[in-house]
């Protein structure tokens, strides 16, 4: 576990060092924030609603951007090589990697704080939907991260990463909203493989252990994928 | 101290390590030789536990790569070919970032690293990021990174590939003062680079190894036959060869060429240095003239050549 940290704190500060994460985060805040905005005062209500009603799509994208590079760069520049013959498992660096993408996750969270605390001071807010929005926010990052790692172990090429991830990021945040396609059978499963379906508890302030197992269990595919892609490879 | 046993590696239908075994001692400096894609690095990465090998067993200080990998991991450092390294890392970031993954110990970091610069040429570059390096200086950061857990076992795998001649005697030097208590395992294609850093050579072809020895002993086997240049002025091609020919020793006399008044002529005889003295007397006894009289050294280039050329 020691080394796993260090990974992390290697892959965390790694973010910064490139322009990266400052575009991802400049980007991110710039679409929530216009998004956002733009109707929340047509509402008149002091509520967050709105912001969580978005970030399930825009973390769709986002979210692969963080994660692309993380493996493809290892495999193309082949600095794997090095990085596995230390004394380190499969599983330090899959952890390492993936708690470096939740702390970016947060980070670019944190500056979106200032919503709520602004709109406290215009109309009473609820609070309660704002910290479980803000942890739904932080457990469906973690789902889409665990996704874009397992894309990122498929391939060298980032862009390729990026797109992959995209794509089944944004099957699972869309799913629930095409279920009028579906034959009535298959509604409750699919509508139960959908992001917003869970994320939307959540958000609502409702904490449910099944909508936390829905999250871990996506993060973990996506993980254990990413593990078995990158022992396959060697 | 390693143990290599039967050891294969398929790439799906391709066949890159055949059945190789060897044993490699402590404290040894042991060159792999071979032509480019002869399994060179395939068996260094099998035996750093970056592959795994399709079948067969590597055994280092008694502990099995199966079951004992972090171990294993421990005593060894290890420089691919070309030094992959981050591209966007500092030096010195990048070397404090390997140093914790390989627990140096926090107080005696910095001095570690300080070191290891030192010894590595690395001291002037400590704070550019790795990408503006050159080749030379990354195959340098790369070195600092294989050594910095004082490993027991160092595995290089074409420690001087692309770097200038000044340089390559620099690293050459390196493996030597560190060779003087590690064992090193080191592969290259360059002959002479294995002559000149290696105890023992082991040459590989094709996946299977086709020679083994030290250096010393290499040559002394290319030495068994010896080539001796003759050049001969004023005399006839048929008598040269009957006349040197029977001389006790000389297993073989060709023309190589034939001007008037003038032979080059090509013996293949054995290496006692008595041979030489009769031919020399036998010339002498002649009424030719001798212009030329020169062996022709077999070096390693030349067992490289006929072991890997040959089927």
């Amino acid at each position: 576990m020691k080394q796993a940290v260090h990974i992390f704190k290697k892959e965390f500060s790694g973010y910064f060092i490139s322009p990266i994460a400052y575009i991802v985060i400049a980007i991110f805040l710039v679409v929530t924030g216009w998004f956002f905005f733009t109707t929340f005062f047509l509402y008149n209500q002091a509520s967050l609603r709105n912001f969580f009603g978005l970030l399930p799509l825009i973390f769709s994208f986002v979210i692969p951007a963080v994660t692309m590079r993380l493996f493809s760069e290892e495999l193309n520049v082949g600095s794997y090589e090095l990085l596995l013959t230390m004394p380190v498992t499969f599983t330090d660096v899959i952890i390492g990697k993936f708690m470096a993408c939740i702390a970016f996750i947060i980070a670019m969270l944190l500056p979106t704080v200032a919503y709520p605390i602004l709109i406290s001071t215009m109309g009473t807010l609820d609070w309660g939907p704002v910290v479980g929005g803000y942890l739904g926010a932080i457990l469906m990052g973690g789902a889409f991260a665990a996704v874009g790692l397992f894309a990122s172990s498929l391939t060298r090429n980032q862009i390729i990463a990026f797109i992959v991830a995209t794509a089944i990021c944004f099957s699972l945040t869309l799913i629930d909203k095409m279920l009028f396609f579906l034959p009535k059978s298959l509604l409750g499963v699919m509508a139960y493989l959908g992001t917003g379906y869970h994320f939307q508890n959540i958000s609502k302030g409702v904490i449910d252990s099944r909508d936390i197992i829905y999250f871990f269990s996506v993060a973990f595919i996506g993980l254990y994928g990413a593990n078995l892609s990158m022992q396959k490879k060697y | 101290m390693i143990h290599i046993e039967n050891l294969s590696k398929n790439y799906h239908d391709l066949r890159a390590v055949d059945q190789i075994s060897f044993d490699i001692k402590k404290g040894e400096i042991l060159g792999l030789l071979g032509p480019n894609g002869a399994g060179k690095t395939t068996t260094l990465r099998m035996l750093t536990c970056f592959l795994k090998p399709t079948s067969g067993s590597i055994r280092v200080k008694n502990l099995s790569i199966d079951n004992d990998e972090l171990a294993i991991k421990k005593l060894m450092g290890y420089l691919p070919e070309s030094a992959p390294l981050y591209k966007d890392m500092i030096v010195y970031d990048y070397l404090v970032y390997i140093a914790k993954i390989r627990g140096v110990e926090a107080e005696t970091r910095l001095a570690h690293i300080k070191d290891l610069a030192r010894l590595c040429g690395l001291t002037d570059v400590m704070h550019k990021p790795i990408d503006e390096l050159s080749k030379g200086y990354k195959q340098r950061v790369g070195l600092a990174h294989a050594m910095m857990n004082d490993p027991e076992i160092l595995v290089l795998d074409e420690p001087t590939s692309g770097l200038d001649p000044n340089q390559i005697v620099e690293i050459r030097e390196i493996i030597r003062k560190i060779g003087k208590e590690k064992t090193i395992v080191l592969s290259t294609h360059i002959l002479s680079e294995a002559e000149a850093t290696c105890d023992r050579i082991i040459i590989i072809n094709r996946g299977k190894i086709v020679a083994d020895g030290s250096t010393e002993s290499l040559k002394q086997e290319a030495r068994r036959d010896t080539i001796l240049n003759v050049s001969l002025e004023g005399a006839q091609a048929g008598d040269v060869e009957n006349k040197l020919g029977s001389v006790a020793g000389v297993e073989a006399v060709t023309i190589v060429d034939n001007r008037p008044g003038h032979l080059d002529v090509k013996l293949i005889c054995d290496a006692e240095h008595e041979t030489r003295h009769r031919i020399y007397a036998c010339i002498k006894a002649t009424d030719w003239l001798l212009t030329a009289f020169f062996l022709e050294t077999q070096t390693l280039e030349t067992i490289f050549r006929n072991l890997t050329q040959e089927k």
